[in-house]
């Protein structure tokens, strides 16, 4: 499973930058139980990132045992839509039904700025990384480019040769959001929009405890199958977005098996800050739904 | 043809933070090469810049010394640009919400006119290290010191206010007064510490509209700024002449040549694609931070010259020249307070001191005669003991040796010959052995007497008191 705590619980000193205003150290464990322990030996506040929250670290490990009895756990219906394999909307809805059993109330919400999720990461990631990634140029370090007849010449070859095609699609995409002229209509707007998604989720957060969605519109893809349709890649983030743009924490774990064999994901997100209760619920319906098991033999 | 100068300046001054702006790395002027650096300056994969505080707290006093608006909030956005002394190949610097908009600094002419020069911004920034190009003729490579990448800087952009070169090098002055005054930087153009961008363009006198302007770099001193500031003027109007067109462009002070030359283009056409830096929050900047740099804030050149001219009675131009340095008005303002005797003080000051200091290259800090001796000094000039020229001889042996003026008087016999008798008998020995020249003076010839003086003077080794002298002389030859 894999937790994404809340921007600014984790220092990021030491992360090579991608997307400065989304990127967040988060564990990736086999247990609910291993990614508390591990969030509490990583949270809190470091002098060395000005990002980074001086907000007191809790007992992450405290509320594990503590049951869903009375917890109200939030459906949005806008990641329940056209586009959402029903396989995994039959394991992700089972998992939640699961809950309810265990005394959780379930609640339907509603973040209705879902659709622009997307726009709005790849316009603030990539511009952010087109920036962060300046600094491999072929001078101070990294790869270098042999032959170059000037400096400029350094630059453009060193980073031809040393970054891989996505990596140059997103510095194009982001330096192209960030020129003169398109700056307000891409990256104003979509720090804009991100403000809206942010608001939804507050909203939500008034009538529920956590939020359950599926983590994916699909189950796991092989590596490298959507390699030549870059579009319909970034589109399977749809659902984790949100909550990395909200800044607040989020964990996946699998909740079952497609008929093939590939596993599928449920999330849950809740307030910033609010690790203890997302690793709460989360080790709680673990429980219910079983240890991940072995990786399906592809 | 009829043409106007308009010229606007963008000036960087480094701040005398002991560290850098987002680092903890010292700013010591002259190390050896990237010896002041650490993985967050030198731009490594990983590291974040923290917000130097004291920065901050200069950017803030720059900006109220000058009168901007201050913001609620400031924010860092970045710059970005390729060039190689720029390790992120980012600058962190403020374009949307800077520490200062507005403001103003006000110019006094020689003819005593003054002129309001207004402020655009004042932002904070890192600065870029250094690039040392290779002396070997057709070397391809060049070195890049990092010592300066992220000392902080301040950038002052005016409006383009400017008409004549005097009013750009008075202003210059001003400035470079105004930032040492306040503390922030020691404004050593030649290190680098205080560094002048100028944007200049030229049109038809009458006209309106702005013509393309022309950014220069490299000006490296005042001398520099001017003589640039002639040179493009005369560049520009001779191609409006032609009938011509002026290209914006980035142009280089060629020192050497005298002139300025087009960089290329291919390498600065930039599009800095400023966003907020999202490493940085934002600086929250309350009314009590504002009240309390603006109490810290000292009293400015140009108040405290007219204070100088009304509180002491100084002429214009001694209130101007000795409040330029706030070490020198400090200094000026101790002697008074112990002697009294303004006028007498500023003009040993205004010659002898400030030559002192010219001559060796020395700040007023560095003067080894505190206020005190130059106000014992003073004293014993208006009690009649040494004439005004004995002064100039005792205060040479002060710096010389450091000791009081009372004991050099006493030690080197230098106090002043008022004794009537004893003057007497020098002034008839001169007039005996300058006869012609006391019968020319006794004829009429009042020039002659200035011999005599001239004459009795070096017989009493300067210490003859000059009036006294010339009643002497008066009552011998024309009594
Ligand atoms: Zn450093």
């Amino acid at each position: 499973m894999g937790l994404k705590p809340t921007y600014g619980r984790v220092s990021r000193y030491g992360l090579v930058a991608y997307a400065s205003s989304l990127d967040q150290i988060g564990p990736l464990t086999r247990t609910v139980g291993d990614a508390a322990l591990l969030l509490q030996a990583i949270a809190g506040h470091d002098p060395l990132d000005s990002t980074c929250a001086e907000v007191a670290v809790p007992d992450y490990t405290a509320g594990l045992r503590e049951g869903l009895r009375g917890v109200r756990i939030g459906v949005p219906k806008e990641y329940f839509v056209a586009g959402l394999d029903p396989e995994v909307e039959r394991a992700v809805r089972g998992a939640v039904e699961k809950a309810a059993e265990l005394g959780a109330e379930l609640v339907e919400v509603s973040l209705p700025h879902t659709p622009y999720a997307v726009g709005v990461y790849y316009l603030t990631a990539t511009a952010e990384a087109s920036s962060n990634l300046g600094r491999y140029d072929g001078v101070h370090y990294g790869h270098r480019a042999e032959g170059a007849a000037s400096i400029v010449d350094l630059f453009s070859q060193s980073r031809r040769e040393g970054f891989g095609e996505e990596v140059k699609r997103r510095i194009m995409l982001g330096t192209y959001a960030l020129s003169a002229g398109y700056y307000d209509a891409y990256y104003l707007r979509a720090l804009r929009v991100r403000r809206l998604i942010k608001q939804d989720f507050d909203r939500a957060f008034e009538r529920v405890d956590v939020i359950a969605a599926p983590t994916a519109p699909t189950a796991a893809f092989a590596l490298g199958a959507m390699a030549d349709d870059p579009l319909e890649m970034y589109l399977t983030d749809i659902y984790t977005i949100s909550c990395n743009l909200a800044g607040l924490p989020g964990i996946s774990l699998p909740c079952g098996l497609t008929g093939d064999g590939r596993p599928v994901g449920l999330q849950l997100f809740s307030p910033a800050f609010s690790e203890e209760r997302l690793l709460g619920v989360a080790g709680a319906l673990e429980g219910v739904l079983g240890p991940a098991g072995a990786p399906p033999n592809l | 043809m009829d043409t106007e100068l308009i010229l606007g300046f963008e000036i960087h001054t480094e701040l005398k933070t002991a560290s850098k702006i987002f680092c903890g790395c010292p700013t010591v002027f002259g190390a050896p090469p990237n010896t002041q650096v650490c993985p967050v300056c030198l731009g490594l994969p990983g590291v974040l810049p923290v917000l130097n505080e004291r920065a901050v707290e200069f950017a803030l006093r720059t900006a109220l010394a000058l009168g901007c608006d201050i913001p609620g909030r400031a924010t860092f956005d970045r710059k970005n640009y390729h060039y190689p002394d720029l390790p992120k190949n980012y600058q962190i610097s403020q374009n949307y919400h800077p520490f200062g908009t507005g403001g103003a600094v006000e110019i006094t002419l020689r003819d005593g006119t003054a002129k309001r020069i207004r402020i655009n911004n004042i932002h904070l920034e890192e600065d870029a290290g250094k690039l040392l190009h290779s002396e070997v003729p057709g070397a391809d490579w060049s070195v890049v010191d990092l010592n300066r990448a992220g000392v902080p800087l301040i950038e002052i952009v005016t409006e383009p206010d400017f008409r004549t070169p005097e009013e750009a090098q008075v202003f210059m002055q001003t400035m470079r007064s105004i930032l040492r005054y306040i503390d922030v930087s020691d404004c050593k153009m030649q290190e680098g510490s205080l560094r002048f961008e100028a944007n200049i363009s030229v049109r038809r006198r009458g006209d309106t509209a702005l013509g393309p302007k022309v950014e220069i770099k490299n000006l490296n001193s005042t001398k520099t700024v001017l003589r640039c500031i002639e040179h493009e003027f005369e560049r520009q109007t001779e191609m409006l002449e032609r009938g011509e067109r002026v290209a914006q462009e980035t142009r280089l002070w060629d020192e050497v040549r005298g002139c300025t030359v087009a960089m290329r283009s291919k390498e600065f056409a930039n599009d800095y694609r400023y966003f907020p830096d999202p490493d940085l929050v934002p600086v929250l900047i309350t009314a009590e931070m504002r009240e309390r740099v603006a109490a810290s804030l000292p009293e400015l050149p140009a108040p405290r010259r007219r204070r100088f001219a009304e509180e002491f009675g100084l002429p214009e131009y001694d209130a101007a020249i000795l409040t330029v340095d706030r070490a020198v008005a400090d200094y000026f303002e101790e002697a008074v307070r112990i002697c009294g005797k303004a006028k007498p003080v500023s003009n040993i000051i205004m010659t002898d001191v400030l030559a002192h200091l010219n001559d060796h290259g020395l700040d007023m800090e560095d003067f080894p005669v505190p206020a005190r001796s130059l106000a014992a000094l003073i004293g014993l000039m208006e009690e009649g003991v040494i004439s005004t020229k004995i002064a100039k001889t005792v205060l040479r042996r002060m710096i010389e040796t450091g000791k009081e003026p009372r004991q050099i008087v006493e030690e080197e016999g230098l106090i002043q010959i008022s004794d009537t008798p004893a003057l007497e008998a020098i002034v008839d020995q001169v007039i005996a052995a300058n006869a012609a020249a006391a019968e020319e003076y006794r004829a009429g010839k009042d020039k002659a007497k200035g011999r005599l003086v001239g004459e009795i003077m070096k017989a009493s080794r300067g210490k003859a008191n000059p009036a006294l002298v010339n009643e002497l002389i008066d009552r011998r030859l024309r009594g």
